[in-house]
């Protein structure tokens, strides 16, 4: 009987733990915007060949193209976050890196050194809010969002101002492949993404890369005397965010081979950090889950997807995501979750009371 | 009393006098601000001979009047350690609005009033989302930020004109009070120059001569703390980001009137403005030390960027990381003067 | 003591955390002009009880009546407008604005629009302040120019000001040399003679024996006993505090023989000359294989700021560090614990544990990080580590995939010695490594330490508690005001009071430098 209990118990435990997973919710989000989509638009799961581009074609193949940049950015902002900070800039370093490349392109470099020059310059916007918050101790949102600022002013000093086309130019075949192309019948992009996501996956979960960055972000004074080099690690992940948002940055002007220094990265530093808080990384810091963040990136992908096709006006989007992140963040919050508890507890009171003054 | 409290008493006020007759490192920041702007000032008038002219004078009271406003509004949450991202996409939603009800013939009273009413809203939103459900103020500000640049572009993606003869004209309309042969010498100011002073007078009495002032100062300096002196720090919060949203509105209304039309993109990176008057002012962006007029003097020093860039030659592109520079520079001096008055 | 009415009764409180009982129908009344004490272990529930007092946890059941009229607390604020003031053991003001505005911060003084008139607000300030016989302070002054002590007497002016009926004083003392609460303890006097209601809680014995008149003690979240101060002998406390008789207490670590250092054999660390400006004045020690050293002086002297020198946790300016017939320059804790040094910090909460992650992270990371962030320890091997020492330290739950926090501060430290020791280090300094445990786990710790020096490493014990000092140690290094005063070898001739008298009876500044 006791046995049988216990049994009953744990399994009443594990579906609870399952409701409660981050990941389990976005799955179900994940398949419901799809449903959504698919009584709009009939044909929104259907997948065809096309013999021209050599890979599937479909809406959902382009939702996954676009997931690319969304993967990238979020990876690198869930390593920024855990350790308690926050990267506000990587849609400027998006815009800067595609600035670079673009300019180089034009100016006729070889597309390798183009694409090479975009990564360092990124890395090094990296490095630069790395610096400035390890080495001079400034808060991250404050440093990144000088940075937000001037990686902008820096994009438009590349191009001179202009928004830099170089999709005429001779010999940019790689870098359109990168986000065009396919593998297999799938977006390269999308699995140069996952790839990439998985190499900061392995990272940090077979070294001892994540346990670090994690015990930074939650106590740097506690980590300092274990040994560990908090420093080195905020220098780290802010440089890692930095490069992958050059990647994203190569994702995003690469399909069409331009770069619009306002528009190219305009708000994806929030599409990030709500891919984190879909994800279930705490903003606060500490354990991250790079998983939940990919699958985050790509319910954004999908969200976006969804309000093309029910044909939302485009100018829409940030109030939608904004409302997306407050309903996420308002059911993260303690007070929601102790909500029953609390009511619990008024109802004792009440009862007692009752009691006392019979 | 027992002979140890007053060998206690006596290091005391060693120490206490000592103190005070010093000066105060945090003043420091604002010090230097006012140095600097001093000296963009000079230097503008050595080499370009047009900045230390009444005309200069009224037209960076003139054209900034909203920028003074909205470093007002930004100080309030900066002193908490909290910041307010949303201003710029109030301004850009209320004025938006504010255009769309005169052009549809509202009476620009009634305009201006709905303008301040949305402001009002959303500072109220944003101090919800912090207060009731735990998300830090620049979360909360970022989402309330873009719901009201979405909001905003539904709108209208158009640049809005104000209509001919609105009730919006008598806030821009220039009131001379010398006037020049030479209209580089007039000194001119209009309403909106009034409103900014009001409201910097405002945020003067706010923070120095009230309750819910000190409760700003307080939570700055520590909010566990002030909630245990039994401090009001939740309606207190409520307070600061209902006051920067409604502070917004205003700046839009100056705004607005001033430009005579309105568009979505209105008040882009504004709020990085406002940090940047706030922070090169000499609050500091840990919060607890800072004062508006300070504050004002930012607003100042950055409203004299451009024209000295432009006077310079320097490209338009490069005014954003300019400011960058600046506000970096700012923040590294707070730091190293707070870590100086650690060390004391 | 019958005629009075009491101001504050507490009835039936019960408080309860997701899946714990904090207290369980915990009763508490207050008398005007009296010194109550609240007495237990830690997690006792004593804070708790505070902070249900004081409006910062919401009560499950039970009742609180202040001066007859029943309150549901919603926050602070309620319990501050129903005369509950509260200064807490790490003050509670604001250190960026000054003295006089901390005392009267929200009861500022206002003139009719509603303006703060700034000049009376001092003047009242400084009224408050002289009645407590602070009259010297300068209102303006900042706050953060006093010392602790002193921001303590303003936070305890601050309750006259709200006109306070019942002052909550939580661990007043524990920052405070002998002086100062002394200070403090003449103030309290004061207070209490104005008829206010005194709630005491402290971990120290003689303080509570000296000033209460009460006690109400707490076990595990329940209610034990009420009783009268000067009726109940020390042991008869001590035994309703941990509910076991005091003869088992007394049997808890036996001193045992000193370890000599062999003729002719070398320190394994030396160190000469050996400080830092502001913080400790240049030390001259050595420390040998299997030692076991204290440090002995009160808070302040120096003894945690000497640690970690020798860690690097903060950087020697001044002399030279000898470990193992090397030089050495530690100038990070990372230095120290690839030299096989390791410090287990006073200050567990912030500098020690790491609460988000589990028992088994918490373990294994000085270890990694001597190793570096890209070669992790192999599965196998730190499985065998961790299991290891949660089996000879006894941490309780001994599941190591249990977030650390979770547990309780005795087992936190116990994870804290294990996190050290899986580092494998020569010189292990342990500071306050009992402190704010329970007394079961206070002697299992003591009992690893003599183990760890019986297995041959070199170890600093630093406590506030002399008798545990005298008991563990070879040698006791005596610290007083930032200087080494004395170095005293540990024989059946040294008591806790001859260190007393060392302490009480050196004076700092004739025969040494400065």
């Amino acid at each position: 009987m006791a046995e049988e209990k216990k049994n009953a118990e744990e399994k009443t435990s594990s579906f609870k733990k399952l409701l409660s997973s981050n990941l389990t919710w976005s799955v179900v989000a994940f398949i419901v915007l799809i449903i959504i989509c698919t009584i709009f638009d009939h044909g929104f799961l259907s997948l065809k060949w096309n013999t021209n581009t050599g890979g599937l074609a479909g809406p959902l193949i382009t939702m996954i193209q676009e997931s690319a940049r969304y993967l990238m950015i979020a990876t690198g902002m869930t390593l920024v976050i855990s350790t308690a900070g926050i990267d506000l800039s990587v849609g400027s370093t998006m815009a800067v890196a595609g600035a670079v490349a673009m300019q180089m392109l034009i100016g006729g470099s070889n597309v390798w050194v183009a694409i090479l020059c975009a990564l360092l310059v990124g890395l090094l916007i990296g490095c630069v809010n790395g610096a400035l918050v390890s080495i001079l101790g400034l808060q991250p949102f404050i440093t990144t969002l000088i940075m937000m600022l001037a990686g902008r002013g820096l994009a438009k000093v590349i191009t001179s101002g202009q928004n830099a086309d170089a999709s005429s130019i001779a010999g940019i075949a790689p870098l359109r492949w990168m986000a065009n192309g396919f593998i297999v019948g799938i977006p390269a992009n999308f699995i140069i993404a996952i790839i990439i996501v998985a190499i900061v996956g392995l990272l940090a979960r077979k070294t001892a890369m994540g346990m670090m960055i994690e015990s930074v972000g939650i106590n740097p004074e506690a980590s300092r005397m274990t040994g560990i080099k908090p420093r080195r690690i905020l220098f780290m992940v802010y440089a890692i965010s930095g490069l992958l948002a050059a990647v994203a940055g190569l994702f995003a002007t690469a399909s069409v081979m331009r770069v619009d220094v306002v528009k190219t990265g305009q708000d994806l530093e929030m599409y990030a950090i709500l891919a984190v808080v879909i994800g279930g990384t705490s903003l606060l810091g500490g354990k991250f889950s790079l998983l939940g963040s990919a699958f985050g990136a790509i319910i954004i992908a999908m969200i976006r997807k969804t309000i093309i096709t029910l044909g939302v006006d485009a100018a829409a989007t940030p109030a939608f995501f904004a409302v997306v992140v407050i309903i996420v963040c308002v059911m993260q919050a303690p007070k929601v979750h102790n909500l029953s508890a609390e009511m619990k507890r008024k109802r004792a009171l009440k009862a007692q009371s009752k009691a006392v003054a019979a | 009393m027992s002979g140890a409290t007053a060998k206690a008493k006596t290091t005391v006020r060693k120490s206490g006098a000592g103190k005070s007759r010093h000066l105060d490192p945090q003043m420091i920041p604002t010090i230097a601000a006012v140095v600097i702007f001093i000296l963009m000032l000079i230097m503008g008038q050595v080499l370009f001979g047009t900045y230390i002219r009444l005309g200069f004078i009224s037209s960076l009271f003139i054209d900034h009047a909203y920028l003074i406003i909205l470093a007002v509004a930004m100080t309030l949450p900066v002193l908490t350690g909290g910041i307010d991202l949303s201003v710029g996409a109030i301004v850009s939603i209320t004025s938006v609005v504010g255009v769309k009800m005169t052009i549809a013939g509202t009476p620009s009273w009634i305009a201006m009033i709905a303008m301040i009413v949305i402001g009002m809203f959303f500072g109220l939103l944003a101090g919800t989302l912090i207060e009731e459900f735990n998300m830090q103020p620049f979360i909360a500000t970022l989402s309330t930020m873009f719901l009201a640049r979405g909001i905003s572009s539904i709108i209208s993606t158009d640049s809005l004109p104000l209509p001919q003869d609105n009730n919006f004209d008598w806030v821009a309309d220039p009131i001379k009070i010398i006037d020049n042969p030479k209209i580089a010498n007039d000194l001119t100011f209009n309403m909106g120059v009034v409103i900014a002073i009001v409201v910097v007078v405002f945020g003067y009495i706010l923070l120095h001569k009230t309750r819910t002032g000190r409760t700003i100062y307080a939570i700055g300096g520590s909010r566990p703390s002030a909630e245990l002196m039994g401090l009001p720090v939740k309606r207190t919060n409520y307070i600061i980001y209902l006051t920067s949203g409604t502070l917004a509105a205003i700046a839009s209304i100056v705004y607005t009137a001033n430009i005579g039309s309105a568009k979505n993109t209105t008040g882009v990176g504004w709020e990085l403005d406002a940090v940047a008057s706030v922070v090169i002012g000499g609050t500091i962006v840990t919060g607890g030390f800072g004062y508006v007029l300070g504050s004002v003097i930012g607003a100042l020093v950055r409203s004299t960027i451009d024209p000295l860039t432009s006077d310079f030659g320097v490209p338009a592109e490069w005014t954003t990381i300019v400011v960058g520079l600046m506000i970096l520079v700012f923040v590294v001096l707070q730091r190293a003067v707070t870590a100086f008055n650690k060390k004391e | 003591m019958t005629d009075k009415k009491p101001i504050v009764v507490m009835k039936g409180i019960t408080i309860e955390f997701p899946g714990v009982k904090a207290l369980d129908n915990v009763d508490l009344s207050l008398y005007p002009g009296e010194v109550h004490a609240l007495m237990g272990e830690n997690g006792a529930g004593k804070s708790t009880m505070i902070k249900a007092l004081t409006g910062v946890y919401k009560i499950n059941a039970g009742s609180i009546t202040v001066e007859g009229k029943p309150q549901l607390f919603k926050g602070t604020l309620d319990a501050q407008n129903a005369g509950i003031a509260t200064v807490y053991q790490e003050v509670n003001l604001c250190t960026n604005l000054s003295i006089g505005e901390n005392v009267m911060l929200g009861h500022e003084v206002r003139d009719k629009i509603g303006m703060i008139n700034w000049k009376k607000t001092h003047a009242k300030a400084a009224g408050f302040l002289a009645e407590m016989g602070l009259g010297s302070l300068d209102t303006h002054a900042p706050l953060s120019s006093i010392s602790i002590a002193m921001q303590q007497l303003v936070a305890i002016a601050r309750s006259m000001v709200i006109d306070a009926k019942v002052l909550i004083l939580d661990e007043p003392t524990s920052s405070l040399d002998a002086n100062e609460v002394e200070e403090l303890f003449a103030i309290i006097r004061k207070v209490r003679d104005s008829g206010v209601a005194i709630l005491f809680v402290s971990h120290f014995l003689d303080q509570v024996y000296q000033i209460s008149d009460k006690m109400t003690v707490l076990r595990n979240g329940k209610f034990i006993k009420e009783v009268v101060t000067k009726d109940t002998p020390r042991d008869e406390l001590i035994g309703m505090m941990i509910g076991k008789s005091a003869e088992e207490l007394s049997q808890i670590g036996t001193k045992k023989t000193r370890r000599e250092p062999e003729p002719g054999e070398k320190p394994i660390a030396s160190v000469h000359d050996f400080g830092k400006k502001g913080s400790i004045n240049p030390v001259d020690m050595d420390i040998y294989k299997g030692q076991i050293v204290g440090f002995a002086g009160l808070l302040g002297s120096g003894r945690t700021e000497l640690a970690r020198l020798f860690f690097g946790a903060d950087k020697a300016d001044s002399g030279s560090f000898t470990f193992n017939g090397h030089k050495l320059t530690v100038a990070d804790p990372s230095t120290a614990l690839r030299n096989k040094i390791a410090y287990s910090t006073e200050n567990r909460r912030d500098e020690g544990i790491i609460g988000d992650l589990t028992v088994r992270e918490n373990i294994l990371i000085a270890l990694q990080a001597t190793r570096g962030m890209f070669r992790p320890i192999p599965k196998k091997e730190a499985d065998e580590v961790v299991d290891k020492y949660i089996k000879e330290l006894n941490v309780r739950p001994a599941d190591p995939n249990r977030l650390i926090k979770n547990l309780s501060g005795g087992n936190q430290q116990k994870v804290l010695i294990a996190r050290w020791l899986a580092t494998n280090p020569e010189l292990l300094i342990l500071d306050e490594p009992t402190r704010g445990i329970d007394i079961g786990a206070k002697a299992e710790i003591q009992q690893v330490v003599i183990d760890l020096a019986g297995q041959g490493i070199g170890v600093i014990f630093i406590s506030s508690e002399l008798d545990e000092v005298v008991r563990l140690s070879d040698d006791i290094e005596v610290l007083k005001d930032r200087h080494k005063i004395k170095e005293i070898e540990n024989d059946d001739t040294v008591s806790q009071e001859t260190i007393v008298q060392t302490i009480a009876n050196t004076n700092v500044n004739s025969g040494k430098e400065e």
